[in-house]
């Protein structure tokens, strides 16, 4: 076939048609995308942003950062420069804000929290004339800590409106008086329970894996009627509530539940086994509620093989097994790399079931990110932990795609 | 044609299978097969064909009876174990090994060596002309050529036996033709036996040796192409292969294996007895639409009958006639394009004529 050119006038009406397309199609998408980018987009971008932006202390005291700049940080500041920090202490006293200044200079200095508070009780007693004219001598007369430059050094970190100590503690470290990284003292939290996090999401993809690989074999194979039945039993978890679901477990595994019930009676044990609120309880209770993100994937994919192959590779005198690891398996990966990946990614961030029967043993790195933005009120920090679980799964994703191929993945 | 006892190289001997324990889908199969011997199951679908297959293959158990290669039974035989090569409809290549590694996996499975490997897989490569090919996957081949590749993974190994499921089914007229003659050649040449799978008769009449015609679970006859077109055993196969005109009459004798039959309305005819005629008797008369010939332009016959113009066809190379029998009944006739056509209008008297040997009467 040639191309026959097209006269100008063909190709603008061609070109106008193009364009009214894409009009419509935009037309159509633009709800969702607008529900996206407030719902998805704009939260993820505001938690990203809150784990490294931290305005509170600029905002306590705008003039005595200001003043500071100017500082060499050796020896102790200007005189002048103490007094309009004394100044701005005053205000917050007035303000009752010094409890918040206070707060944050104890996260940069320990053990300055107790200075911050009674300096400015006793310097919100001090006239705004006397302050100006010696403030640094007041601030010295009310502690003689204000005399340790270390103080002052400290006083500026905190005023540091983008800081990285939150995605530092996330990973267990902090600053060293000398300025460098070093491991924070007392035993690793974060780090540990990230190790934690991904090695029970591997635990539940390989107990997924081994028990709806075969299940969904023989639902692809089975005949109509019979497959049709027990996919209603697949699906039927989707149909009841998580909630639900979570509380059966813990009436089954708790200490005097039904699985211990039925082992102290068939006198296989004499005293109960610890089962709820452990690591192996959240372990199975998560199995159960993620099985059909595996099955499905599996099955839609197994559905599409057809039986011939199998059955080619045995009349080439394959035997059974071989045969099924090296033609049948490697069919079926973009199923079961769809399923493993859904999932792991969604057991790595999964809240609720850890929780309810994961007690202390079985808590999971969401369950420490909620504790933080619900109880400790660390916002910072819980999105430092969140954007970091965010990497880790790209990161697995990125690795995922570098050796088998995201392209290999088929959902359905 | 009954096969020598000691020439027996495949035998089913009273196979039935039943899926559901209620119908049987096969039933009474029984058939021999000759080493060497093209031989094809010809049937409408649904039949039962590719059950036959399944069963000798070993991927469906055999509800009774027995399949025997050379006289060793097989049938509770495992399927990896029967060494049959088995060509699949849809290829059944796999689509995540090379065109090379597909070849090779039968021999793999044997624990050739490499270099050994690399030789046979280089052989049938060549065999089936797709040398250039060994390094591309399945998916980047035709539809011809991934069935050139699917006979070369079956033959690789050296089987005795080949099945084929109805393995051109999926190319078109064309390619099925060139494919046809593959498939013959390669036979020719190697001399491996095999049992083809078609509903295509056509392709079963130009490419067996054999061919058992297969309807209702029963093997109807088995015969060369030829004796099966030409001396179909009943109506079924008489309808079955080929065009036939069926037309129904009274059997007044029968001698020498031919039969004197009266037509509805009155003319006599003579007609080869099919096996089972009886005189006085009501029968279906068979004859072909190219055996029947218009008055004209044949002088010798047998038979004569008048008919009415009814309507034609421009076929392309003949011209397909319909007329009415007087006594009712539809008989149809291909003319071959060769100028000599007669122009005829609907309403128009004609005459045709035929040879004895060229119609079968059937019991009715
Ligand atoms: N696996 C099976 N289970 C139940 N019935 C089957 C199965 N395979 C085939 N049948 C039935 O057996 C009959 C013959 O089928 P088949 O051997 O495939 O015929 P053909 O190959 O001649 O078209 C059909 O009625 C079909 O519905
Ligand atoms: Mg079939």
């Amino acid at each position: 076939m040639t191309d026959i050119p097209l006269t100008a006038a063909d190709r603008r009406s061609a070109r106008s048609e193009l364009g009214r397309r894409r009009m419509t199609a935009f037309l159509f998408v633009a709800p969702l995308l607008l529900f996206l980018l407030f719902t998805f987009a704009a939260p993820i971008g505001t938690m990203l942003v809150r784990g490294f932006y931290h305005p509170t202390v600029s905002t306590l005291i705008p003039d005595s950062l200001k003043a500071l700049k100017a500082w060499d940080r050796t020896g102790l500041p200007p005189a002048e420069t103490q007094a309009i920090f004394a100044a701005d202490l005053k205000r917050l006293a007035d303000e009752r804000l010094s409890g918040k200044m206070a707060e944050e200079l104890n996260r940069v200095v320990p053990g300055s929290s107790s200075l911050v508070k009674s300096t400015a009780r006793k310097i919100a007693r001090a006239e705004d004339s006397e302050i100006a004219a010696s403030g640094a001598a007041l601030l010295a007369a009310a502690d003689e800590k204000w005399t340790d430059p270390e103080v002052w050094r400290g006083i500026i970190t905190s005023g540091n409106t983008f800081t990285a100590d939150y995605f530092l503690t996330a990973m267990d470290l902090e600053r060293s008086p000398a300025g460098g990284i070093m491991p924070r003292d007392g035993a690793r939290i974060y780090v540990d329970l990230f190790i934690k996090t991904l090695k029970m999401a591997l635990i539940i993809t390989i107990a997924t894996l081994i028990l709806g690989y075969p299940l969904a074999h023989y639902l692809a194979t089975a005949p109509a009627k019979t497959a049709n039945l027990l996919m209603v039993f697949v699906l039927l978890p989707f149909w009841t509530s998580l909630l639900v679901r979570t509380t059966a477990w813990i009436a089954l595994l708790q200490t005097n539940g039904v699985v211990n019930s039925f082992l102290m009676g068939a006198g296989i044990t004499r005293s109960p086994f610890e089962m709820l609120y452990t690591e192996f309880s959240t372990i199975v209770a998560m199995t159960h509620i993620l099985l059909p993100f595996m099955i499905l994937p599996l099955y839609s994919v197994m559905k599409g093989i057809d039986p011939s192959y199998m059955r080619a590779a045995l009349s080439m005198g394959a035997r059974p097994l071989p045969a099924f690891f090296r033609v049948y398996l490697p069919m079926t990966l973009p199923g079961l790399s769809a399923g493993a990946l859904l999932v792991f990614i969604i057991s790595v961030g999964y809240y609720i079931t850890p929780a309810l029967v994961g007690g202390t043993k079985g808590q999971m790195i969401s369950n420490i990110i909620a504790f933080h933005m619900q109880q400790s009120n660390n916002w910072e920090l819980a999105a430092a932990l969140g954007t970091m679980l965010l990497v880790v799964i790209l990161l697995l994703y990125w690795v995922y795609d570098r050796f088998v191929g995201a392209g290999n993945i088929k959902f359905g | 044609m009954p096969l020598d006892r000691s020439d027996v190289f495949l035998r089913f001997d009273n196979v039935k299978k039943s899926y559901d324990q209620k119908t049987l889908v096969v039933k009474d199969f029984s058939l021999d097969v000759a080493e060497g011997e093209f031989l094809t199951l010809l049937g409408p679908s649904g039949s039962g064909k590719s059950t036959v297959l399944m069963m000798l293959a070993g991927f469906e158990s055999v509800t009774s009876g027995d399949i025997s290669i050379s006289g060793k039974s097989i049938t509770r035989t495992a399927p990896y174990k029967r060494n049959i090569g088995m060509v699949f409809q849809n290829y059944a290549l796999f689509p995540h090994m090379t065109i090379a590694e597909n070849l090779a996996y039968p021999l793999q499975v044997r624990k050739m060596t490499r270099s050994d490997i690399q030789d046979r897989v280089g052989e049938y490569l060549n065999l089936v002309e797709l040398h250039g090919f060994r390094g591309r996957y399945p998916g980047q081949l035709s539809g011809g050529q991934r069935q050139r590749v699917a006979l070369a993974r079956a033959l690789i190994f050296e089987p005795s036996l080949i099945l084929m499921d109805e393995p051109l089914g999926a190319l078109d007229k064309k390619l099925r033709e060139q494919m046809q003659y593959e498939i013959t050649r390669l036979h020719e040449k190697l001399g491996f036996t095999v049992v083809y799978v078609t509903h295509d008769q056509t392709e079963a009449l130009s490419m067996s040796t054999r061919i058992a015609v297969f309807n209702d679970g029963v093997v109807q006859q088995c015969a060369p192409p030829a004796e099966l077109y030409e001396k179909p055993s009943n109506a079924f196969v008489a309808d079955f292969i080929g065009e036939n005109n069926f037309v129904n009459g009274h059997v007044d004798t029968i001698a020498d294996g031919m039969a004197k039959i009266t037509l509805p309305e009155g003319g006599t005819i003579t007609a080869v007895a099919a096996h089972g005629l009886a005189a006085n008797t009501r029968c279906r008369i068979s004859v072909r639409p190219e055996k029947l010939y218009m008055q004209d332009d044949r002088g010798a016959h047998d038979n004569q009958v008048s008919v009415r113009h009814v309507t034609h066809y421009y076929v392309g190379d003949f011209i397909r006639y319909y007329f009415k029998l007087q006594g009712g009944g539809d008989i149809n006739i291909k003319f071959l394009n060769d100028s000599a056509a007669p122009d005829l209008k609907e309403g128009d008297i004609a005459s045709l004529v035929w040879f004895a040997k060229d119609c079968i009467a059937f019991p009715a």
